[in-house]
């Protein structure tokens, strides 16, 4: 059910109208366009919160109100041009629209991961040498206070939601309405400063400063100018057809460089309105309310979503269950032709309009997805079924491969070229090539300006001429479709010289739902083998219809039957490997279940849960060793970091079990090829 | 705010409470603690009219009397939360949290079953409290789900909730923490922290968990088979030998 909205649905379409692009390359940074979409219709509505169970909007004109006491604020305590504003927090209108106001005095916004530990925001803040800080609540605050010792430069911190931090006796500490009043006090006696500083921003400035979450060492600060930034979303825009009437949700880390585009570059360029959640437990229920027409998740939330549709139907009725399956399954025929264009004949269009009402229709509209024209995935490799359940019920799902470093868009899937296991062609603008080692590089208008005060990475990574190495080995496949397959650098040798890309196989792992994460073990070595962290919920589910009691994940995470469960899986994907020539070695000989989920506060995910494979292999050395011995069980002993920071420490005997595997099976031409 | 003096009650022939006497504070969160059995139930049920003490008095906001029915102290602003969770299974959080506010809604059954009108009005401004609670207690995402199907740490919150939504000047808490794990108890430690600070609401409490107990206190009184045992600061309770040797136990 989707909740109409306020906004401006009947009127025509001034985006497509020509010169707009001209008059946008005046409008050539944020605040400028803030400005612009105030003067063009200051009663639309810009932002929008859920704040007390209700959605709260906030038009043009309320938010360039606030965002100029707020400029004015900061002027009055101090701000300078290229000064650093650093913003933490969930996403709150007010925090995007701290990031205008620094960006309207020329300063730099630096939004960082609201969960970060406070080591973590202490090193990007310290790093980023920022003397102010806007933090959303109370346990932000703490953390930021906390570590003033370590940070000499704080003079400020602006804190947004007042609760629990009246009894405050902190001289650097003010609340947003203080901010605002002392900007409005300032702005009565500067009149025309605020106008004047906008006014010398320029495209080129850099706008924003973005942490990468880092799978090797420290975070590096990745500085993109306004240029950067509006130019590839606005890029985006245009070949997506999006416009100003669409409903986008807010709901992923500020301090990702995604959500800077979707959520701030593009709803400036194109003037869409952006809601954001109530807190982070609420985004489904939001999700349901709002009706996104344009939706960017990572994989893992689509896959939530299905597993979540996937454990409900399986305590659903009988009769359920059958037109489930009848249903999902034509649409898996005719779902995906649909979409790519196809002519379906008059019974099949029949036959998918039943499956619209009875299945489809409802499922969407359960899932908050009714309205959804545009959905983006990227970040990490998405499952073939995964992506074909989406796709299947009608909603245009395509994958992108971007990087911070290229401001989000380097490939896109072009509509009616969607497939599976390709992210698509470059992007407008962008010239993608792969070099000698199989390394994938690009140069276009997204391509940052450089690492802050990291000119060793920076030479890394950029050239003289402005091609970005990515990291990633790919190829273009035949349809001109660019294929990644892993990190260049975790692509290994066996110890008999043949591939060995970990990532492909645990992405062919994860994409069992009751499998959450895979770490494959092969470099140097004669075979592959992997730990397993099981899928709590659906395994849980399993566990609860199978009458299996357990108390814990690492009682359940041993349990002999969820090992057969397991071990059916790495069979079906040895199965896959074994067809694939290049890969056939790689199948999985041995593999255990890790007694506890990997997790970034361990230090074993990234904060955008990507493996990391040093922390891994250090913390699970002996199994490893007992994984590569002939030992049918292991003992180990590992710390865990409960979310309040306490550390607890696991003891558990881990199984190892076998696992079967196959002969390659030549492909015929190949065979034909040697005997002749 | 509150003082019990020389309250006894009695059910037949056993005594349940003998000649406590004991007071409360405005702003304060006052415990009380003892064994099983020692009458702590007993004592919040006499204090919130449920129980008539056969002897003793209960002056509460300057009014002294022997009893007082239950709702005639709801309406005087004490609210309470029952040992096991008293709520409406099949109702919503948010439905649940509003009965909470039913002493204080105004129009009669005919025009809020009507709804429009003056009613409305009135219906959005306890709306809006509740809403302020559900912030106040982060329980925004189980707004609509039907309390029967939630753990019970959160039925717990929502209890406080309810509680809370009465705008109590007294609050009467029976072990609000007991049966949940250390997370959902520290949650509920803040939870009662910021409602006694923001709120400015005076808190008594029986709890089980010492180490709960002895941090949130600001003072604490402990009963034992009925009678007052001692009464202090928690430091002065937790070295007084009667109280180690009755309940806290020695160290090893």
């Amino acid at each position: 059910m989707a909740v109409p909205t306020e906004g401006d649905a009947a009127a025509p379409d001034p985006e497509r109208v020509p010169g707009r692009a001209a008059a946008l390359a005046m409008l050539d940074t944020a605040p400028k366009l803030l400005l612009h979409h105030e003067k063009e219709r200051p009663d639309a509505p810009s932002w929008r919160e859920k704040d007390y169970g209700i959605w709260q909007s906030f038009s043009f004109a309320e938010v360039a109100e606030q965002v100029r006491a707020m400029a004015h604020g900061l002027a009055a305590a101090g701000f300078q041009r290229g000064d650093r504003l650093a913003i933490v927090g969930d996403n709150r209108p007010r925090l995007y629209w701290s990031m205008i106001a620094a960006q309207a005095l020329g300063g730099v916004a630096v939004p960082l991961y609201q969960d970060s530990v406070a080591e973590e925001l202490a090193y990007v803040i310290g790093h980023a040498g920022a003397r102010f800080v806007f933090a959303e609540d109370q346990e932000q605050v703490d953390k930021v206070l906390g570590l003033r010792q370590d940070l000499p430069e704080l003079s400020r911190v602006f804190y947004d939601d007042p609760r629990g931090l009246l009894d405050y006796d902190e001289p650097i500490l003010s609340s947003y309405e203080a901010l605002c009043e002392r900007g409005r006090e300032h702005a009565a006696s500067a009149a025309g400063f605020l106008e004047a500083e906008i006014e010398k921003g320029k495209g080129e400035d850099t706008s924003v400063l973005l942490y990468t979450s880092g799978t090797t060492g420290r975070p590096k600060g990745v500085m993109l100018s306004f240029d950067n930034i509006l130019v590839t979303a606005q890029n985006a825009a245009e070949l997506d057809g999006l416009g100003r009437d669409e409903e986008v949700l807010a709901y992923l880390p500020m301090a990702w460089v995604g959500d800077h585009i979707f959520s701030y570059g593009q709803s400036l360029t194109t003037g869409f309105c952006v809601s954001c959640p109530e807190s982070g437990d609420t985004v489904l229920t939001d999700l349901r309310e709002l009706g996104p027409t344009y939706f960017f998740a990572p994989p893992r939330i689509f896959e939530g979503l299905l597993t979540t549709v996937t454990v409900r139907m399986q305590d659903a009725s009988p009769i359920k269950q059958r037109l489930y399956a009848h249903f999902m399954g034509v649409a898996r025929k005719l779902g995906v032709k649909r979409l790519a264009g196809e002519r379906l004949r008059l019974f099949e269009r029949l036959h998918y309009g039943l499956g619209e009402l009875l299945i489809y229709g409802p499922l969407k509209n359960v899932l908050g997805l009714s309205r959804v024209r545009l959905a983006y995935t990227a970040g990490e490799a998405i499952g073939p079924d995964l992506f074909t359940f989406y796709r299947a019920i009608g909603i245009n799902l395509k994958q992108l491969y971007g990087q911070t470093e290229g401001s989000v868009f380097v490939t896109i899937q072009p509509d009616g070229e969607v497939f599976a296991d390709t992210v698509g062609k470059p992007a407008p603008g962008v010239e993608l090539e792969v070099d000698d080692s199989g390394e994938v590089r690009y140069r276009g208008p997204g391509v940052f300006q450089r690492y802050y005060k990291q000119p060793e990475e920076t030479s890394e990574t950029l050239s003289e001429d402005g091609w970005v190495r990515t990291g990633d080995a790919g190829f273009f496949d035949e349809r001109g479709h660019l294929r990644i397959i892993d990190r260049a650098k975790d692509v290994g040798r066996f110890a008999d010289g043949e591939l060995f890309a970990p990532k492909y196989i645990e992405n062919k792992l994860k994409f069992f739902p009751n499998i959450a994460e895979a770490v494959a073990f092969g470099d140097g070595r004669d075979s592959c083998r992997v730990l397993i962290s099981m899928d709590l919920e659906a395994l849980g589910s399993w566990a609860e219809r199978n009458a299996v009691a357990f108390a814990s994940f690492q009682e359940l995470s041993q349990n002999p039957r969820v090992y057969g469960i397991i071990a059916r899986h790495i069979e079906e994907v040895n199965r896959d490997l074994s067809q694939e020539p290049k890969l056939s070695h790689s199948q999985i000989t041995r593999f255990a279940m890790l007694p506890k989920a990997l997790d970034a506060d361990d230090g074993e995910l990234t904060r955008t849960r990507k493996l990391r494979r040093n922390v891994i292999a250090e913390r699970y050395a002996p199994l490893i060793e007992a994984l590569y011995s002939e030992a049918g069980s292991c003992h180990i002993a590992t710390e865990l970091t409960f979310e309040d920071g306490r550390k607890g420490q696991l003891e558990a005997d881990v199984h190892i079990a076998d696992c079967k595997s196959f002969e390659h099976r030549q492909p015929e031409e190949n065979a034909r090829a040697g005997t002749a | 705010m509150l003082e019990v003096r020389g309250i006894s009650l009695r059910f037949g022939r056993v005594q349940a409470i003998g000649n406590v006497s004991f007071d409360i504070r405005r702003g304060e969160i006052r415990s009380i603690i003892g064994p099983n059995g020692a009458g702590k139930t007993s004592m919040l049920n006499c204090i919130n009219g449920f129980y008539q003490p056969q002897e003793g008095t209960i002056s509460y906001l300057g009014k002294t009397r022997r009893a007082m029915r239950p709702h005639e102290a709801a309406r005087r602003g004490i609210a309470r939360t029952f040992q096991n969770v008293a709520l409406f299974k099949g109702m919503s959080t948010l439905d649940n949290i509003m009965t909470g506010r039913m002493m204080k809604m105004r129009s009669n059954l005919l025009a809020q079953a009507l709804y429009w009108g003056p009613n409305q009005r009135e219906e959005i401004e306890h709306r809006k409290r509740c809403e302020a609670i559900i912030d106040f207690l982060e329980i925004q995402a189980i707004r609509k789900t039907p309390v029967g199907r939630l753990p019970y740490g959160l039925q717990k919150r929502v209890e406080l909730a309810r509680a809370l939504a009465m705008e109590p000047t007294l609050l009467l808490l029976d072990e609000p923490m007991a049966g949940m794990n250390v997370e959902e108890k520290e949650d509920m430690c803040r939870f009662i922290l910021d409602a006694n600070e923001q709120l400015g609401t005076t808190i008594a409490l029986i709890e089980h968990d010492m180490g709960v107990v002895m941090d949130l206190s600001d003072r604490v009184v402990v009963l034992d088979h009925g009678e007052k045992l001692a009464d202090g600061t928690p430091a002065e309770v937790s070295a007084d030998q009667g109280v180690i040797d009755a309940y806290l136990g020695v160290a090893h």
